[in-house]
């Protein structure tokens, strides 16, 4: 359970935006998770719950973007999606590349306040 | 009731979403979106960028071992220790949520140990690793073991400051876990498959272990080893050598 300490570092960057802009509620959080960054969607929503009980931005809703992983062929110089499965094999030389384009993304996109 | 073939359409039940309720107190009464764009683990990545900078120049060499509870990262580092260690100094921080146990089994005279208890975090993060460095006499170190919680999952999100992260995995677990946890695999420069002297008598198949650790983690250099019977270590003492800096 290391989203709880994902979520609760997220949320003093969230916290931190809404007292620097002088607002009192934070109605909206966006987050892109890739697949490959190891953290896991549902996870993070019960955490986002717990941690933000009693702070402006209890009741906010949140958005996750997931990132699907992207890899590329250094043979064929060809960038490819992976629709399912953690196995990237380029789809015109059938070569396994381990180039991440992306996918481990764990960001804090955008966040609604007022 | 409805009849049944409106079931569809006009369900019982109502689900309403509830909007958030309105600011309470919203002097500007404007909803405002602020573009981000930050890492969640930005602090983390700040540390061990720091823990990385320190370690080369000192010319240390970190390496970051990941594996299952029970996958045999303790046993590797002590024939590590005992071998490898003699002849270039080592030093270990591990890490567990309890006990110095694992220290003290790593404890000898010419290598510096510490423990890092997490308590209840289930994986090192960078600043533990900051930390640890400061309780051990880095003194003519040039290579430095981080015994990661045992855990297969965590710990892939987390840097350290390590120059090779270096996942374990044993002949007791299954030929497929690398393709059901995946992303420490993918973050891997190196594989170490363990206990492979048992893995006989465990009806492991050593060889579709292997292919699944390549078809996941084509980037990772994989050795295969055993702690007990020395299989494989001299592998494992080279690669490591030829991973660090000229010093070693």
């Amino acid at each position: 359970m290391h989203e709880i300490g994902i979520m609760s570092s997220a949320m003093d960057s969230v916290l931190a935006q809404a007292r620097a802009n002088s607002a009192s509620r934070v109605h909206r959080i966006v987050l892109r998770i890739g697949t490959l960054s190891g953290v896991d969607p549902d996870a993070l929503r019960f955490a986002f719950d717990v941690v933000a009980q009693g702070t402006p931005a209890e009741g906010a809703s949140l958005e996750i973007e997931t990132v699907q992983a992207r890899a590329r062929c250094p043979d064929c110089d060809l960038e490819f999606g992976v629709a399912s499965g953690f196995i990237f094999t380029c789809p015109k030389c059938e070569r396994l590349c381990s180039e991440l384009r992306q996918g481990r993304e764990l960001e804090l996109a955008r966040i609604e306040i007022s | 009731m409805p009849p049944e073939t409106d079931a569809e359409e006009s369900p019982s039940f109502q689900i309403r979403p509830m909007s958030p309720p309105p600011a309470a107190q919203d002097p500007k009464g404007s909803l405002r979106s602020l573009e981000l764009k930050a890492s969640l683990l930005d602090k983390n990545d700040r540390l061990a960028e720091r823990n990385r900078r320190y370690f080369r120049s000192r010319g240390l060499l970190a390496l970051n071992l990941v594996s299952s509870p029970g996958a045999g990262k303790t046993t590797l580092l002590e024939r590590t220790l005992d071998e490898f260690g003699l002849q270039v100094r080592c030093a270990v921080l591990v890490g567990d949520l309890e006990t110095d146990n694992d220290a003290r089994r790593l404890h000898r005279p010419h290598a510096p140990v510490a423990q890092i208890t997490t308590g209840e975090a289930c994986h090192l993060e960078a600043d533990m690793v900051a930390r640890g460095v400061e309780a051990i006499d880095l003194a003519g170190v040039k290579v430095l073991f981080i015994e990661n919680v045992g855990n297969l999952v965590c710990p892939a999100s987390f840097d350290l400051g390590e120059e090779v992260r270096v996942v374990l995995l044993s002949c007791t677990e299954g030929e497929d876990k690398p393709l059901k946890y995946p992303p420490i695999f993918k973050s891997a420069h190196v594989v170490l498959l363990t206990k492979v002297d048992a893995a006989a008598v465990l009806g492991f198949d050593v060889e579709v272990a292997s292919r699944n650790i390549q078809r996941i983690a084509p980037q990772a250099r994989l050795i295969r080893l055993s702690a007990r019977s020395g299989e494989g270590m001299s592998e494992w003492y080279e690669l490591i050598r030829s991973l660090g800096p000229k010093a070693i």
